[in-house]
């Protein structure tokens, strides 16, 4: 909280929010340990059991996946699940908890910072965090050899551009919920069926042509695909231009009622 | 002190009063049956991801000399994670948030139950639950074409027992959490026995030394047993299984008595 | 209920030192003390939740230790905090903790009904216990020790956070109670509750009982029959305690007044004035066991 009471000649030259980020930064500088083995540990675990275990019998039974072996396949698409489910956990309970419980976001906007800083703060934070993780996550399965372009360079944006794809419309769902109740629902029937069915594990050429469509309405969809696509130099131009642009919609839009959601709880 | 739950000939064990403890736990928990119903969702979900990708990606698999289908082979194993899971985590979360937020227990204490019905109430309860959605499991896994034998029916009893021995573990692991950021400690050790324990694959695909490990793993018995069940092989190393996940139970029970007489009545 | 030598020891810190002390059935019995002085731990030993580390207890004739489950099951405790179940409705939570007697079903509805009446509470039965204020809170708390119909009542300062009004409804319940044979145990920080509600009490600080009677008795073995206070300009550093030493048994001198302990004000104002000191205001009162606790435990702060 130091942070967000500082008051100083300083803060002229700077914008609000950029005390938002520093005050998120803080927080995580308190509690970092556990969350370090959660970001780069767990999909390394991940990589090695489902990669290594169950691509071996894959490639026994059916070989190449789209031309990779399943390890390489799946690799882009576990960056894009832990750029999302880190961001998502970052902006359900905690968020709930500075509103509602332990109510750091009230003591915030008695401060010069407005409830669009604390919002903005929030998303370009989960921006540069996995900006970072992405980045490690990447130079790891390139050591694994499953990025085989130039193009992965590309990986920590896209990562960043998937938590705040995400970010940004939950902290507008936040904003207005009541009851962590409605969190667990949330995560049962849309974050956990998102991670199941976008084909993360599987390529959606899996699915019936019939309901191809619905794998493509889920949004983590279109970070898997990123991911493969950047990883791999693979795609059309104008696919990877949609696959983008949905990600950035969903970032518009998410500020522009995550902002206002947020002020009318706070402020108003 | 009557009627008396014996656990095993030597050891008596809290009393019927226990069962209060689950009385409550159901009246506090009446309110949540929304969040209750939305779990019976998640193994139609696990199963139907698995039945429409990997499935056929993997093929059919050896085991035991049947050969089976990769679904029919990683459902049990999917039962026993949920079992571990729901065992753990419910012991965990609710029991630390009672213990050491809202003070639940403080109140029952001066009535006639003491702390072990206060820790048994609480086992009763996670086999309640884990025996609700092991069966909700168990009907996706028929509905859906996994499940490798009529016999799957016992894989009812053996997710309770892994629901056993991984709620009494937790329930004594709690103790030991100070915070809510402890808490990261418990993805740790439940993640990797979720990845390592032959639930996705047969323990032949692990490097010889890591499968020496992983045989011990409690995760690896359970799966392993609750496969056979489902399959309808069976075989006396069963029986150690059962011996294992029951001790294990027991011991993180009497290890959790201990450590609440410690936390409650000091 | 009878203690010898009652120790506890959490860790190297002695909470309770060896105390001694008996109740007989239907006495109601105080314990006061600062706060950190060992009330709450001698409750929690009393009430057979908590072992004691040494010293023998027995309550109705048993041994808590063993038969831990019997003696609470005629046991009310209020604890000092109220812990209810939040979550719960007003009514559940009766209902819930009249379970846990053994009680059947229709017998803890009907105690609930009855007690929710005494709690002013009907009308808030099925409402959320969080949405209840802090003083509702406490008689439900209240209500919930009295769902067993206990023959001792263990109450750890139970009128703290209780408006006047819901004070004298409840002094008035716990006389009722009292009439009708039910043993009280009591702690309080309010001397006057003390002196109303008890029949005898012992003060304890540092773990120890210091003294041990009943509210007048301690009164006139600690303190004198009356108390003059006297207040004096505030430009006056130095009251003149020389002069005044002298007309009092004993003498207490506070930031802005001095206090003379005497056996008649009147007489000793008259000699004050006699000796020439002319103090701003001057008031006689009687002796109350708050001069007593406050001689006994010393004015400050504890914690």
């Amino acid at each position: 909280m130091t942070l967000l009471a500082t008051k100083g000649t300083s803060t002229r030259f700077r914008p609000t929010w950029w005390r938002a980020v520093l005050y998120e930064a803080e927080f995580y500088s308190k509690t970092w340990r556990a969350s370090v083995i959660s970001s780069f540990l767990f999909p390394i675990l991940y990589l090695s059991a489902m990669g290594l275990g169950v691509g071996h019998l894959v490639s026994a039974h059916t070989g190449l996946i789209e031309g990779h072996t399943y390890s390489h396949f799946i690799a882009p698409g576990l960056l894009a699940i832990t750029a999302m489910q880190l961001s998502v956990g970052e902006c359900m309970w905690p968020v709930l908890a500075s509103i509602k419980w332990v109510r750091t976001y009230h003591a915030a906007v008695a401060t010069p910072l407005e409830p669009d800083d604390l919002v903005d703060g929030k998303v370009l934070w989960l921006a540069g965090r996995l900006f970072v993780t992405t980045a490690v996550y990447a130079v790891i399965i390139t050591c694994f050899g499953a990025t085989t372009s130039w193009t992965a360079l590309f990986l920590p944006f896209i990562g960043a551009l998937i938590a705040v794809a995400f970010a940004a419309p939950l902290m507008a769902f936040s904003s207005r919920v009541e009851s962590d109740v409605t969190f667990t629902m949330l995560f049962r029937f849309a974050i956990v069926p998102m991670l199941l069915f976008s084909a993360t594990f599987y390529p959606v050429s899996q699915y019936p042509v019939g309901i191809r469509w619905m794998v493509q309405l889920m949004p983590l969809y279109h970070g898997v695909a990123l991911c493969r696509a950047a990883a791999f130099g693979s795609g059309s131009l104008l696919a990877i231009a949609t696959h983008a642009a949905v990600l950035i919609v969903m970032t518009v839009v998410g500020l522009f009622f995550g902002r206002r959601n947020l002020r009318r709880r706070l402020v108003d | 002190m009557n009627s008396v739950l014996r656990v095993t000939p030597s050891l008596s064990f809290g009393s019927r009063r226990s069962l209060y403890i689950l009385e409550r736990n159901i009246m506090a928990y009446k309110r949540q049956w929304p969040v209750f119903v939305s779990g019976f969702f998640e193994p139609l979900f696990y199963l139907l991801s698995l039945g429409i990708g990997l499935n056929s990606l993997v093929g059919h698999l050896d085991v035991g000399g049947q050969s089976v289908s990769y679904a029919a082979f990683v459902a049990p194993g999917m039962l026993a994670t949920s079992s571990m899971n729901g065992g753990v985590i419910d012991s965990i979360y609710n029991v630390f948030f009672k213990l050491k937020v809202s003070h639940v227990y403080e109140p029952v204490l001066s009535t006639p139950l003491d702390v072990n019905d206060v820790a048994l109430g609480e086992v009763w309860w996670s086999l309640t639950r884990g025996a609700l959605y092991a069966t909700s499991f168990i009907i996706c896994m028929a509905l859906l074409g996994d499940a490798g034998s009529p016999w799957v029916i016992l894989c009812l009893p053996g997710a309770v027992l892994t629901s056993f021995a991984f709620a009494c573990v937790g329930l004594a692991a709690c103790t030991y959490m100070r915070s809510w950021q402890d808490f990261d400690t418990v993805t740790l050790v439940t993640l990797p026995l979720f990845l390592f324990s032959a639930t996705f694959f047969p323990l032949s695909l692990y490097p010889t030394w890591l499968a020496s490990i992983v045989i011990f793993s409690p995760l690896y018995q359970s799966a392993t047993l609750l496969r056979g069940l489902s399959l309808g092989s069976f075989s006396w190393v069963m029986l150690v299984h059962v011996a294992y996940l029951f001790v294990m139970g027991l011991v993180g029970l009497s290890v959790a008595a201990r450590r609440f007489q410690r936390i409650l009545a000091p | 209920m009878h203690a010898r030598q009652l120790t506890k020891d959490f860790g190297t810190f002695r909470a309770v030192n060896g105390i001694s002390f008996d109740i007989p059935r239907g006495e109601s019995f105080g314990f006061l003390g600062p706060n950190g002085a060992g009330k709450t731990s001698t409750m929690r030993m009393v009430s057979a939740v908590a072992r004691p580390t040494s010293g023998e207890l027995s309550i109705f004739g048993l041994d808590p230790h063993h038969d831990g489950p019997a003696i609470r099951a005629r046991l009310g405790v209020v604890p000092q905090e109220d812990t209810l179940e939040l979550e719960l409705t007003v009514l559940d939570n009766l209902l819930m903790f009249g379970r846990y007697f053994d009680l059947s079903r229709s017998v803890v509805r009907e105690r609930a009904k009855e007690l929710l009446e005494f709690a002013k509470l009907t009308e808030r039965a099925n409402d959320k216990c969080d949405n209840l204020s802090g003083g509702m809170k406490r008689r439900l708390t209240i209500a919930r020790s009295l769902l067993n119909q206990p023959e001792l009542l263990i109450l750890d300062e139970p009128t703290t956070g209780l408006d006047p009004q819901a004070r004298h409804l409840l002094w008035e319940r716990l006389y009722r109670l009292k009439s009708d044979g039910v043993t009280l145990v009591i702690t309080t920080h309010y001397m006057d509750e003390a002196e109303q509600l008890c029949d005898r009490l012992v003060v304890m600080d540092h773990g120890d009982i210091v003294a041990e009677g009943a509210p007048r008795a301690l009164i006139t073995q600690h303190s004198t029959r009356e108390v003059l206070e006297l207040r004096f300009p505030s430009d006056v550093t130095t009251p003149p305690v020389d002069m005044l030493a002298p007309l009092a048994e004993r003498l207490e001198v506070l930031p802005d007044r001095v206090l003379l302990y005497v056996h008649d004000g009147d007489d000793t104002l008259r000699a004050v004035h006699a000796a020439g000191v002319t103090p701003v205001s001057a008031l006689v009162r009687r002796s109350t066991l708050e001069d007593v606790f406050l001689r006994l435990t010393g004015r400050t702060l504890v914690d």
